[in-house]
């Protein structure tokens, strides 16, 4: 994914549009703020998520994060090459380890942050 | 909040900082897993000056610890370290800490060699948790003031040295090479002592004699330690503590050096082993963490507590029952004769999902370790019955799985019961096996 293109969230999730697909993923600052990923939850295909709802936890050695659709839409896909793979998520968070794609069911929020935004907000941790 | 002396070391070298037990420590430098297999495969240094360090001299400085610890401390020949505990009225943890004796350094050793130890030329050093020094001082002062009226072969001298010294773990299979490099050979005085059987006082005196024996660090022996010095590169002029402890599972040292000689101890150090390979790496709290969950170390708040009764938390072996009193002896006098209602057992998941503290853990009735229902059908099953919690839990990263500490009733604590441990509302099943989970070759 082009970063550029991307929307991202405060909690580190990146979302790409396209008409009324989307695809989600976590950040490269998320999988480094993590490290030592152990587990991964994710939806099943079908579930309707509201923006900011939580869909699934990452787990690294340490803690637990929730994962928090930056928008609002039914699931239509599951990538479940990370699951049993953490290391794709972990080498590939933009590409190969994206998480969900959704068909939309409301405008993209217009919170969202561009790659400027976010990578302001990234240096202030 | 508090810094350590390393503090600047820490933060120039990426590690991310986070408060415990009222210190800003590093809780990684890079990754847990990649620090935690430094220490099992290498070595790793782990700034640990956040815990407290209180010396006690003086003729009655044995008898006044003897007075409030669970061990006899009196009896601990000089380089013998031991676990021990702090216990009130009515057997409740306080702390759980080390506590040393050791030759006061710069006292003659000849006569400690001689096996005619004098009261009073010996210093016991308290290592006590981070979180708990307040506490355990505010303890000690009331038992010393009480004490107040002391004569003047009783007297007790008491400092608190945490702020003014730093202690640096140099842990795994590497730590002795490491250290035998940094350490000074002609210091044999006090390394001798905790070798010396009293009876072969002689013999050992002998052989020092004869041959200009080196101070062969390998030679001190696991919870021993002793005042030595350190060679000229580690630039601290005298005598410093040394002692074979650590909370990884692993062998390994830990360091006691002034807070002004600390960076340039732990900067000499890193450099050094990070010239082998291989290599050293240095270890945040996150990885200390992981390490003394496999080796089945208790951690004081997690596994023990003030309400936690020690022979549940499997402390039997640091509480002397027929030796001095001390707070809380009678009660543990008679929780020592009651049956357990709880005990800590070790489990590992069967899942890649780490159970966390505070998870329940349940049974499913007619489940345990000898009549599983190994066929699954429905209408033999039960709902799962909670019957304990989860007090430590993490991912192991030496067995790739995640492995969790718990408290449940005796009768589910055989290595090999099945159990679920309920996540976060998802039931993951594991069973209890013995501890540790690691254990060094």
């Amino acid at each position: 994914m082009d970063k550029n293109t991307l929307r991202y969230t405060p909690s580190h999730e990146w979302v790409y549009v396209d008409g009324d697909a989307a695809t989600v993923g976590i950040t490269d600052h998320a999988v480094k703020a993590l490290t030592d990923l152990v587990y991964i939850e994710l939806p099943e295909v079908g579930r309707t998520l509201a923006a900011n709802e939580a869909f699934g936890e990452v787990e690294s050695v340490k803690a637990v994060s929730d994962l928090l659709s930056p928008v609002a839409g039914e699931i239509v896909e599951v990538n479940s090459e990370i699951a049993d793979n953490l290391d794709v998520l972990t080498a590939d968070p933009f590409a190969r380890g994206w998480l969900i794609k959704l068909r939309l069911t409301a405008p993209v929020p217009t919170s969202l942050l561009d790659r400027a935004a976010y990578e302001k907000l990234e240096e202030g941790e | 909040m508090l810094r350590t002396p390393l503090y600047r070391w820490h933060v120039a070298h990426g590690a991310r900082m986070v408060e415990f037990g009222g210190w800003e420590m590093p809780i990684q430098y890079t990754s847990v897993v990649e620090e935690h297999r430094a220490v099992r495969t290498a070595v790793g240094l782990t700034d640990v000056s956040h815990m407290g360090r209180l010396i006690f001299e003086g003729p009655g400085a044995g008898a006044f610890l003897d007075s409030l610890l669970s061990r006899d401390v009196s009896a601990l020949k000089p380089g013998q370290v031991r676990y021990s505990l702090l216990t009130d009225q009515r057997g409740g943890i306080i702390d759980d800490v080390l506590i040393g004796c050791f030759a006061k350094p710069g006292e003659s050793a000849d006569s400690m060699r001689a096996g005619s130890i004098q009261a009073g030329s010996v210093r016991y050093v308290l290592v006590v948790n981070a979180s708990n020094r307040k506490k355990v001082l505010e303890w000690i002062r009331r038992y010393l003031a009480d004490s107040v009226a002391r004569k003047p072969d009783e007297e007790v001298l008491f400092a608190d040295t945490t702020t003014e010294t730093a202690m640096i773990a140099i842990q795994g299979p590497k730590a002795v090479a490491l250290m035998q490099s940094h350490v000074e050979n002609a210091q044999v005085e006090n390394a001798q002592v905790e070798n010396a059987q009293v009876e072969d006082a002689q013999v050992e005196d002998a052989q020092v004699e004869d041959a200009q024996v080196e101070f062969d660090l390998a030679s001190m022996k696991y919870y021993n330690g002793a005042y030595i010095r350190l060679k000229s590169d580690l630039g601290v002029e005298g005598p410093v503590l040394l002692t074979r402890t650590g909370y990884t599972g692993e062998d390994g040292f830990e360091l006691t050096v002034p807070a002004g000689s600390a960076e340039h101890v732990w900067d000499t150090l890193h450099a050094s082993g990070r010239s082998a390979a291989p290599s050293l790496l240095p270890v945040g709290l996150g990885a200390r963490d992981t390490l003394r969950l496999e080796a089945g170390m208790p951690l004081y708040g997690h596994e023990m507590n003030e309400e936690t009764d020690p022979f549940e938390a499997g402390l039997s072996y640091a509480c002397c029952l027929d030796g001095t009193d001390y707070p809380g002896r009678d009660a543990l006098v008679a929780l020592s004769g009651a049956a357990l209602k709880r005990v800590r057992v070790g489990i590992m998941l069967d899942e890649k999902r780490p159970a966390r503290e505070g998870c329940s853990i349940l049974i499913e009735s007619g489940q345990n370790a000898f009549d599983q229902n190994a066929s699954g059908v429905e209408s033999g099953r039960t709902v799962p019955r909670p019957v304990g919690v989860v007090s430590s839990g993490s991912f192991s990263p030496t067995l790739g799985r995640p492995v969790a500490m718990g408290f449940v009733p005796p009768e589910y604590s055989s290595p090999g019961q099945l159990v679920l441990i309920d996540i976060r509302g998802r039931m993951a099943s594991g069973k209890v096996v013995p501890l540790p989970f690691y254990k060094r070759k």
